[in-house]
């Protein structure tokens, strides 16, 4: 347990993220439920003005239950949760807070505009209408009942909700699933343009690449603890800096077609995994010039030759591997 | 940190119109929400509707208690049905639906008074229940030879609006108390049984004397009383006791929503 709160202490905050306001901070928070589940062990958060920070962890990590704590929709056991330097619950930090939930149902026969304008009417200064139908890509299903919606355009409705109040804070629990390229682009620039306007975004996102596109800040959260955080950048290089690839910070990927069998691949040196899907295989290696010298000369055959960077994912699933 | 938590404008006066303004439009969409769907709409004012059509009008046509037409005792009785029926049904599992679905928790979140969400819920079942009662009434005027007093009438509506309050209270409970998915099937379960041993199918005196003695805990049993007590025909027991066992109820109900719900918030 330890070992662990050094880890995150090690990780240094970086210098140019110096915002000058704390938003929200949760504060040293444990959260155990009445079945004894620990979701959140002396975790600690802050979210400051204007960044956009991405909340990232395996299922079960204790992501929800850290927004639903600065929502103030539950208490924690122990830990102080702040947001505008007051409480969660007090209906002034809820004015300037917009949430978008994961929900599974909301009441299907009410239109889309009765919903936007519902959540509207909550706000003494909300968002102009036509402006959330904009920023949400609602045009043409305005008077769609929700019930009629896809997946995709129920998204895009609760997003909208989150915007309707022209909030300071923004929550999006796994904001983009289900949607298409073309709306999760669109949605993205939205978060951006939060961002630009001083707004703080807190995310949660399954999908790595909308972290490392969006956030200026990356926090993995495991097992109700902070692993590590840091710039997407950050996160990556740390997540190639693994126990089992020594202090090196050259993981490359490895890509090709070959016909040498895995065990023969395994045994070459700087070699960690190997992987087939169909007729590529996939070899990661912490020594990819050493390794790369010797799969050419055994292979001459080879080809479909691509080496990468570990991506963000790869750091991810790295860092929370070893705790899984 | 200290400066970012006072911007806000909205003087007193301002907030308490918002208020209002945030439940009536809250109550609107509610009521448009449940006439919408339309199995709840149907299913809510058609059972009462037909039942009063088949057990009132067809089966004892022209009969009388006593001096009292069949057709108007049994107004009162299924005046009742209605309005359980529509606030257990629309507050009980509609309440349910939106907890399971996480819904609630998006409006928790929001700075939507939940005052404004419970109340908006309440006056649905309220509408209902009055739009209910009228029918019957109309029903009970047009093809029972009922004849009813302007009074008796208001009276009438008037039990209707504050008798919702407890089985909203306990439609409250039951939506935190039970998983969605046997929500319905529960709320029959109390329903129909309340439904019976309170009189609102049967005159109460035609019920085995157990079954009278047992009565006098059911709110239907108190509220059905109270109505009849309006046209004058109460069996047993003076208004103010029936008045103060629908409080009682109400009290009860409302004791058990508010440690089910501490108990779902500490869960959630």
């Amino acid at each position: 347990m330890n070992a662990v709160l050094e880890q995150t202490e090690q990780v240094p905050a970086p210098a140019r993220f110096q915002f000058p306001e704390t938003v929200a901070s949760l504060n040293s928070i444990t959260k155990r439920y009445r079945n004894g589940v620990v979701a959140l062990d002396r975790l600690s958060l802050t979210l400051r003005r204007g960044e956009v920070v991405a909340l990232l962890g395996p299922n079960g990590a204790g992501k929800s239950t850290a927004v639903k704590l600065l929502m103030g929709l539950s208490s924690p056991t122990a830990g102080s949760v702040r947001i505008f330097g007051g409480d969660p619950r007090d209906s002034r930090s809820r004015l300037r807070t917009g949430v978008m939930l994961q929900v599974g149902r909301a009441p299907e026969m009410l239109r889309v505009r009765e919903h936007v304008e519902l959540f509207r009417g909550y706000y003494p200064n909300p968002k102009p209408y036509t402006e959330i139908v904009r920023a949400a890509g609602l045009e043409g299903i305005e008077s769609s009942m929700f019930g009629q919606l896809s997946g995709g355009q129920k998204q895009r409705v609760l997003f909208a909700l989150a915007l309707a109040g022209d909030p300071d804070l923004v929550f999006l629990d796994e904001p983009t699933v289900g949607l298409d390229i073309k709306s999760r682009r669109g949605m993205w620039m939205e978060i951006r343009s939060l961002a630009d306007r001083g707004k703080t975004v807190l995310l949660t996102t399954h999908y790595l690449e909308e972290a490392d596109a969006l956030a200026n800040r990356i926090v993995v959260i495991d097992k109700g603890r902070v692993v590590c955080e840091g710039t997407p950048a950050e996160v990556k290089s740390l997540g190639s800096a693994t126990p089992n690839s020594a202090p090196s910070r050259s993981l490359k990927i490895i890509r090709c077609t070959t016909s040498l069998p895995t065990a023969t691949l395994q045994a070459i040196a700087g070699v960690t995994a190997v992987e087939h899907a169909g007729s590529v295989t996939t070899i990661t290696s912490t020594r990819p010039e050493a390794t790369l010298r010797e799969l050419l000369a055994l292979d001459q055959a080879l080809h479909g030759l691509e080496v990468q960077s570990p991506a963000l994912e790869d750091a991810f699933l790295a860092l929370t591997a070893d705790r899984v | 940190m200290s400066t970012a938590s006072l911007t806000l404008p909205a003087s007193q006066t301002n907030s308490l119109r918002r208020i209002v303004r945030i439940f009536l439009r809250e109550a609107r969409y509610e009521f448009l929400r449940l006439v919408r769907t339309r199995s709840f709409a149907l299913s809510v004012i058609g059972f009462p509707v037909v039942f009063y059509i088949f057990f009132a009008l067809v089966m004892n046509r022209g009969q009388h208690i006593g001096n009292v037409s069949v057709a108007k005792y049994m107004l009162a009785g299924y005046a009742v049905f209605g309005m359980v029926g529509a606030s257990l049904f629309g507050i009980g599992v509609g309440l349910c639906s939106e907890i399971a679905a996480g819904w609630l928790d998006l409006k928790r979140a929001s700075p939507m008074p939940p005052a404004a969400y419970l109340l908006a819920k309440c006056c649905s079942a309220m509408v209902f229940g009055v739009i209910i009662v009228s029918l019957l009434t109309g029903l009970g005027i047009a093809f029972g030879g009922v004849s009813l007093t302007g009074i008796e009438f208001s009276r009438m509506i008037g039990i209707t609006i504050v008798g919702v309050i407890p089985f909203a209270c306990m439609g409250m409970a039951l939506a935190m108390l039970v998983p969605f998915n046997s929500a319905p099937g529960i709320a029959n379960m109390i329903y129909l049984p309340m439904s019976f041993c309170g009189g609102l199918w049967i005159p109460i005196m035609m019920l085995p004397h157990i079954l009278q003695k047992f009565a006098l805990l059911l709110p239907t049993y108190h509220l059905a009383q109270l109505v009849l007590s309006a046209f004058g025909y109460a069996s047993a027991g003076s208004t103010s006791s029936h008045w103060l066992g629908l409080l009682g109820f109400t009290l009860v109900v409302l004791g058990i929503a508010s440690i089910a719900y501490r108990r779902l918030e500490q869960n959630s």
